[in-house]
């Protein structure tokens, strides 16, 4: 049993004149407040990775910087499935008592320390520097690869598409710390700029700065009572060349192991937290788990299955594609905004009921997949 | 096995090399010391023919450099070759998923890279 016991996020987007270290400090800073913890509960300390500020040890570095001495410290690298790989090993550390309250940080001046395209090379070289970084292939088009197989073997179209990008950003409207809070349509998004056929810029996720962080621990630590009651991780390949398939992924294994250990079933869920890197990614991810049929959830989208009064509110913060993506801090904002959906302090996003949750996240070309379980008591 | 090494595109030669195990027959794009099924060493090294399908095919056309946009949009295609392992490469724009081709070498920011017209 481990419990999430506070949340940190800055607004995520253009944040000129803050550091790694200051985005990961000010949301640290936030999830201690949030916890009612100081610097000196902290026992144990997960750091993720910047582009901006490619440390070898950043964990330390942060600590110094921050004023932490944890008995216990590093720092994980799996893409975007980091954040939530961090939430697992946090789990992991509390339950089998490592640590008493792990603090999992990560925060990047990603947009706003280099040029758009040095952020899109540096992201590129999650291929094969050999065999696929040479072919001028970046992210998008490495998932613009699966996109046309996936699309092309369960009957998904571009409009479908376009209805996960329209409904993330319906979402950012109501959350103040979002990067683009203005609504789009689906013809907006199939209009966009092309990028990678089939996805358009507004098929993909901004790049942004920001900073998130969370903390686990072994009891609560104020009146909030959120719990992560399981998770589990399938890795299958790193690049989309050596993919098993471009249709089946370890999406399903995953959520199942976490499903598993939780002991619930997909029907029991209420709220869902799912990698939306891009609209294809999230589409993929909702299907393969089961979440929609395979081919549906463009439409299941679109009759409303997800909205924020729906039967299963999805990233009500915005996600990815809206709230932004500032690296390995960017899957974290789903889950604190799934605990703070959990605690009733959403505001104008709060659903009904987000009592269960299932959180989900990929990194590489769906290549790492990390699942939790959250559940309200 | 072949005698010679065979021409690969990544070291500068106009071919397309693949690996196989001796052992259990796998045979993979990404060369390394071992099998990765069944652990089996050395593998043999070869040539492919050049002839496959496309299996993924998109146009590029937001390219990651300065260098790159002056070719852009270019076609990136992953195609199973019919030697049993998949590859990415160029592609003519004409080619959809399923097209059977035919493998060319072309020059690409600096280098020869592979590329399929329909065989």
């Amino acid at each position: 049993m481990s419990y999430v016991t506070g949340v940190g996020l800055t607004p995520f987007g253009k944040l000129p004149g803050r550091t790694t270290l200051d985005l990961m400090s000010e949301a640290a800073s936030a999830a201690l407040i949030d916890a009612q913890l100081e610097r000196s509960d902290v026992d144990g300390l997960l750091c993720g990775y910047s582009t901006t500020f490619p440390h070898l040890m950043l964990s330390t570095a942060f600590l110094e910087h921050f004023g932490l001495t944890p008995q216990y410290a590093h720092s994980i690298l799996v893409g975007g499935a980091t954040g939530f790989a961090m939430g697992m090993l946090a789990h992991t550390l509390v339950e089998s008592r490592v640590a008493r309250n792990v603090l999992v940080v990560a925060g990047e001046n990603r947009l706003t320390a280099q040029s758009r395209d040095a952020a899109v090379q540096t992201l590129a070289q999650v291929g094969h520097a050999e065999y696929e970084v040479p072919l001028g292939a970046t992210i998008p088009a490495y998932y613009a690869l699966v996109a046309s197989r996936y699309m092309h073997e369960h009957a998904t179209s571009e409009a479908d598409l376009a209805e996960l990008a329209v409904l993330m950003r319906r979402n950012a409207t109501r959350h103040p710390g979002a990067q683009f809070r203005e609504a789009i349509t689906t013809q907006d998004v199939l209009g966009s700029k092309p990028i990678a056929s089939p996805l358009k810029l507004l098929d993909c996720c901004p790049v942004s700065d920001g900073g998130a962080a969370f903390v686990v621990s072994r009891e609560p630590t104020s009146n909030l009572r959120v719990r992560i009651r399981g998770a589990g991780q399938v890795h299958t390949h790193q690049y989309v060349t050596g993919a098993p398939s471009l249709t089946e992924f370890g999406a399903r294994a995953s959520v199942e192991r976490a499903r598993g250990n939780a002991g619930i079933a997909l029907s029991d869920l209420r709220y869902a937290a799912i990698y939306d890197s891009f609209t294809i990614t999230l589409t993929i991810l909702l299907e393969e788990i089961g979440l929609a049929g395979r081919g549906q959830a463009g439409e299941r989208t679109r009759a409303g299955y997800f909205d924020r009064d729906g039967e299963l509110p999805l990233n009500t913060h915005g996600g990815l594609l809206s709230y932004g993506h500032c690296g390995a801090g960017g899957a974290m904002a789903h889950l604190v905004e799934t605990q703070q959906q959990m605690t009733g302090r959403a505001g104008a996003r709060q659903v009904k009921d987000a009592s269960l949750a299932l959180l989900h996240g990929d990194g590489g070309v769906l290549s790492s997949h990390v699942s939790l379980v959250m559940e309200a008591l | 096995m072949q005698a010679s090494t065979p021409l690969d595109w990544t070291a500068g030669g106009e071919g397309i090399a693949f690996q196989s195990c001796p052992a259990c027959d796998h045979r993979w794009y990404f060369r390394r010391a071992f099998c990765p099924r069944c652990g089996s060493a050395p593998p043999a090294d070869r040539q492919a023919s050049g002839l496959g399908t496309v299996h993924a095919a998109t146009l590029v056309t937001r390219a990651p450099s300065e260098e790159l946009r002056a070719h852009a949009p270019y076609l990136i295609v992953l195609v199973d070759a019919d030697e049993g392992f998949r590859l990415m490469a160029h592609g003519a724009r004409a080619l959809s998923i399923g097209a059977r081709v035919r493998c060319r070498f072309v020059a690409f920011a600096g280098r020869l890279i592979p590329f399929f017209d329909p065989a």
